[in-house]
């Protein structure tokens, strides 16, 4: 292959390992499609525990008292941010996948585009959500 | 073979099953996104917060029924998406074939307890 002086050495990747993916640099969307992925993966975990927060609301008020208090623990705050950072990154990466399908801005750089998007709207949304939080 | 690759006119080969996951993840996903809409509306706007505030909101008709439906989309959105994530990672048939076990099973017992608490009311 012929490499043009000007051009700068970058390593090549083919079948990439774990070992490979410190190394990697993943472009925007790509971040986006696996931060995708992640989120989706920690929500069907941490599914029983949302599940017991919508339960204790249609129980009892013991049960919605008991779910209160923990919820005040800051601990558990910081999972419940995490969890709402989920949500949100994979309720708006996902309706860029539905745009995606509508061939809305499908090309490099339209990609780059709306995953910055994403990413933007994502982390505004879960700033709001955690100010409402810790307030 | 038909060698016309794009458009209507092209020859579409395979199984034919990937589609009906693909649509069901969409509609599924719009279904639990409006649920997380009114959920996070009702948490920022909502004046009443207590146990009653919430029990009447989430028991009223409307909310109920798209709570229910929210529970057994999830359900199917999760497994497609979870599956897709073991098909693609994990080499073993066993270890894969345990973990979809596992995700019915983690899946059907979350949608139980969800459901039985929502009808109850």
């Amino acid at each position: 292959m012929g490499q043009s002086p000007q051009k700068a050495q970058r390593a090549e990747f083919r079948n990439i390992g774990i070992s490979d993916l410190r190394n990697y640099r993943l472009p925007l969307a790509g971040k986006v499609s696996i931060l995708h992925r992640i989120s989706g993966l920690g929500l069907f975990l941490f599914l029983p525990l949302i599940m017991a927060l919508i339960v204790s609301v249609f129980t009892s008020e013991q049960k919605f008292a008991t779910a209160h208090s923990i919820l005040t623990n800051p601990l558990v705050k910081i999972i419940l941010l995490g969890l709402i950072w989920a949500i949100l990154h994979h309720a708006v990466a996902g309706i860029r996948y539905i745009l995606i399908d509508l061939h809305y801005k499908v090309s490099k750089e339209g990609g780059h585009q709306t995953a910055l998007v994403v990413l933007i709207i994502s982390l505004a949304l879960t700033a709001l959500f955690a100010v409402k939080l810790f307030a | 073979m038909n060698n016309i690759k794009a458009g209507t006119e092209r020859v579409v080969t395979g199984a034919h099953y990937g589609w009906k996951g693909w649509l069901a993840q969409r509609v599924t996903g719009v279904i639990i996104f409006i649920w997380v809409a009114v959920m996070a509306l009702h948490w920022l706007f909502a004046s009443d917060l207590s146990f009653a505030g919430w029990n009447a909101f989430m028991g009223c008709g409307a909310v109920k029924t798209l709570t229910l439906f929210t529970i057994l989309a999830v359900v199917y959105h999760a497994w497609i998406g979870v599956r897709d994530i073991w098909m693609d990672y994990v080499k073993s048939a066993r270890v894969r074939m345990f973990l979809h076990v596992f995700t019915i099973l983690w899946l059907l017992g979350c949608a139980l307890y969800g459901i039985g608490a929502v009808l109850a009311i």
